[in-house]
């Protein structure tokens, strides 16, 4: 190989050290869990949305699903599960917002590059941030909520408690005293005694969270973005706002106990799986007619 | 070394035939399908130690032309592009989620594509897809052409074998098929990618344009993917995804160009076997690729084994705002080809080639948008070693001012995307030799000019199938050897395609 190719091929594989090094050292920020999502929420997009410009752009990119009339009539429906976003009713899963309130753009942004998983809603990340404002822009065409109300105010997240035992331990008696058990199912599975039933704002069936083969949540994949969800419901499905019930630090207990469930490598799960080597005799199982430890 | 007068003539007729013959493959694509291999390649043939007779090799590239296998009776062999309405139909996405204007990628797609044709919404295992699913995907192009070719020799008295070479200019027209692909792409398991990809020419005869598995987001971290088998290059602007069907029009000539009496087979557009590492960022803003190849084209069972080629990559893309995204990348390919082979009764011994020479290919692409507007430019230096460049066996002497041939190569393609259903392309081409294998060949020898326009509309767009009506017109300048006693050291040939196709894909 001449001396040129012996540079240019230097060149390269320096150049692929660099990257990898950084990639691994974003990745290090999360141990365990996947990369789909990092940061995708701490990106804020300030651009003005043209919905002039969106509408075409939402052709290409939503209307297969969400229909060109923006109520989640596109003509994949009848073939997704769960069923697309009625844009009519501005009732939005993923919200940094009360129950009941719109989202903020940012919420909406976010979903957009984070996407849902376990649903067909893609990850749209690579679409530029003034194309992302179009789409919102012209979204909110489509309901009449967007001219008469504001978005809610964000709920305050406090300052993450650490991850002890104690902490855990107090989640998962939180997990049985809310019952959460009764749709999520005792393990997390999604296999609770009412999953079955369960039906989202427009009757159509829905399915619990299973936290045991999940490794991103719905609206996220940090220990904030779990927080969030417990204080602002999905809306338009039976996942209510606990707002009203979890105060203050409580969230992050019930974090820490949710965390354990999931297959990869967490700080709690780690604490957890040491503490049951001794203590699993004594815990009570979670379900009816206990109540937990 | 002295060379003699009769080695002077030979050297020239070598280069003259070798010339004719990349050019025919570039600007007579009819004849290219004779030529070509099996994943339209431009095969100038391998080096040989001597055992052509040379002056045979001009005949028979005379003979070709006069075999029929001109412009005006092509047949359509376009190179086959690549979408796959079977992704569409497994996630529910219209074409137009992943195509600017199918089957160009838009950036969305390229993350899809780096993802190993995954979203990543945990449903991309087969186990999360209906039974019945299948990922095939069908495509073929009927169409109507007009194919033209200037300076064409023929027989002065049709019919009459001894009345003389004349040139005429050659027209015809027709009804037409395109080939077919075949393909067959998506998961086996969560990460763990397939593609496998069956193309016909018109005649359905089929052979691998791409089989290769590749393993995604190794220790879930998308800068380490791994591919192995045949696969295209990682070039920016891909070939097999572009909006040009017609005969001169439907491949870059940058591509596929063959320095004049040059003995190296390889085209930067032409699918390759060996391993690919290849890295991305979460939006694929940035991307990078490393590959190892075998030194023989991509074409399967073929002789030059036991060697190795390298292709590197690297592009980065900004969010420009309002404008779109822009994304400027780099390429170098660096390979070698054997010059000289162990024989068995005279026969090249598969795989033991040796006196390897050297040979490369770098330069730059980008994809610019303004707003609608999208600009393609590409630029490719080439370089032969002096052994490959005059076709030497590297164990002999190289003759008398033999040296490296050098070209530089480039494009402008410009598509203008009215909306996402109709879209109008143009593409200005060029190629200039630089330095020819030896001083006294002509200097534009080999050169070419290409121009294509055209428009592609797409009736209908949803998540199933897709159609478009394609219209397209290119024109082609060859800058040939002279074949007739009356011309100079070369001639311009003119070649030229009109297109009308319905371009379907289930």
């Amino acid at each position: 190989m001449s001396r040129v190719a012996r540079e240019i091929a230097s060149i390269a594989v320096l150049s692929a050290l660099v990257a990898l090094a950084a990639a691994d050292a974003r990745a290090q920020s999360i141990h365990g869990l996947p990369t789909e999502g990092r940061g995708s929420d701490t990106k804020v997009n300030t651009r003005v949305g043209r919905p002039s410009v969106g509408k075409q752009e939402y052709t290409r990119y939503c209307a297969g699903c969400h229909g060109d009339r923006g109520d989640g009539m596109g003509e994949n429906t009848q073939w997704i599960d769960p069923k697309p976003r009625d844009f009519t009713q501005a009732v939005f899963k993923c919200r940094s917002t009360p129950s009941g309130t719109l989202p903020t753009d940012q919420d909406i942004i976010n979903t957009m590059r984070r996407g849902i998983v376990y649903s067909n809603m893609p990850q749209w990340r690579p679409l530029p941030d003034q194309m992302q404002a179009d789409l919102l822009s012209y979204i909110k065409t489509f309901s009449p909520r967007w001219k008469t109300e504001k978005a809610g105010t964000p709920v305050a997240i406090p300052a993450e408690t650490p991850v002890t035992t104690e902490s855990i331990l107090a989640g998962r008696a939180m997990f049985q005293k809310f019952e959460c058990w009764k749709c999520h199912g005792t393990e997390g599975r999604g296999d609770g005694p009412s999953a079955s039933g369960l039906t989202d704002s427009k009757d159509q069936p829905i399915h619990p969270y299973d936290f045991t083969t999940g490794t991103r949540f719905k609206c996220g994949t940090t220990n904030a973005d779990l927080y969030r969800i417990f204080m602002t419901g999905m809306d338009g499905t039976p996942m209510a706002s606990f707002a009203d019930n979890i105060k203050g630090d409580q969230g992050w207990d019930l974090v820490h106990y949710l965390r354990t469930l999931q297959p990869v490598r967490t700080p709690e799960a780690t604490l957890w799986k040491t503490w049951l080597a001794t203590h699993a005799g004594e815990l009570k199982p979670i379900g009816p007619e206990t109540g937990g430890r | 070394m002295k060379l003699t007068k009769h080695a002077h003539r030979t050297r020239w007729l070598l280069a003259c035939a070798l010339v004719a013959g990349a050019s025919v493959a570039v600007a007579l694509p009819a004849a290219a399908t004779v030529v070509r291999g099996s994943d339209s390649t431009v095969s100038t043939g391998r080096p040989t130690a001597s055992s052509q007779n040379l002056e045979d090799t001009y005949r028979t590239y005379l003979a070709s032309i006069q075999d029929e296998k001109h412009a005006g009776t092509a047949s359509y062999a376009t190179k086959r592009v690549k979408l796959i309405p079977a992704f569409a139909r497994k996630y529910g996405l219209r074409c137009s989620a992943c195509h600017t204007a199918w089957p160009e990628l838009n950036s969305f797609g390229q993350q899809f594509r780096d993802n190993g044709y995954q979203l990543r919404n945990e449903r991309d295992s087969p186990i999360a897809q209906n039974n019945a699913y299948i990922p095939i995907t069908v495509r073929v192009t009927p169409q109507f052409h007009v194919e033209r070719a200037t300076k064409q020799l023929v027989d002065a008295t049709p019919g009459d074998a001894k009345s003389g070479q004349a040139e005429r200019t050659l027209t015809s027209h027709g009804f037409d098929l395109s080939g077919m692909d075949l393909w067959t792409a998506g998961t086996l398991w969560k990460n763990v990618s397939f593609v496998a990809l069956l193309s016909s020419d018109n005649f359905a005869s089929f052979h691998f344009e791409a089989v290769n598995l590749r393993f995604d987001n190794m220790g879930d971290n998308p800068w380490l993917n791994l591919k192995v088998g045949k696969f295209e290059l990682d070039n920016m602007i891909s070939e097999k995804r572009f909006l040009f069907l017609s005969d001169n029009g439907g491949s870059y000539a940058t591509y596929h160009f063959s320095a004049p009496g040059s003995s190296v087979d390889f085209g930067i557009g032409d699918n390759q076997l060996g391993a690919e590492l290849s890295g991305h960022s979460l939006n694929s803003f940035t991307r990078y690729s490393a590959a190892i190849l075998s030194s023989n084209d991509g074409d399967p069972g073929s002789n030059n084994f036991s060697s190795y080629d390298a292709n590197l990559n690297f592009s980065q893309a900004f969010d420009a705002g309002k404008m779109g995204i822009e994304r400027l990348g780099v390429y170098a390919y660096i390979g070698q080809r054997p010059t000289s082979f162990q024989t068995a009764d005279g026969a090249d011994v598969p795989g033991t080639g040796s006196n390897r020479k050297t040979f490369y290919r770098a330069g730059f692409a980008g994809d610019f948008f303004l707003h609608k507007l999208e600009f393609l430019p590409y630029y490719l230096h080439g370089n032969d070693n002096a052994f490959l460049a005059s076709s030497t066996p590297s164990n002999s002497p190289l003759l008398d001012g033999a040296r490296d041939a050098s070209w530089n190569g480039g494009f402008l393609e410009t598509h203008y995307h009215l909306n996402p259903q109709i879209v109008f392309t143009q593409r200005v081409e060029a190629i200039r030799m630089s330095q020819q294998a030896f001083p006294d060949m002509p200097s534009t020898l080999g050169n070419i000019d290409a121009y294509s326009f055209g428009t592609r509309w797409y009736p209908f767009m949803f998540s199933r199938a897709g159609l478009a009506v394609h219209g397209e017109y290119s024109l082609v300048k060859t800058v040939s050897p002279g074949q007739l006693p009356s011309e100079g050291s070369t001639v311009n040939i003119w070649t030229s395609s009109l297109l009308f196709a319905l371009d379907f894909d289930f």
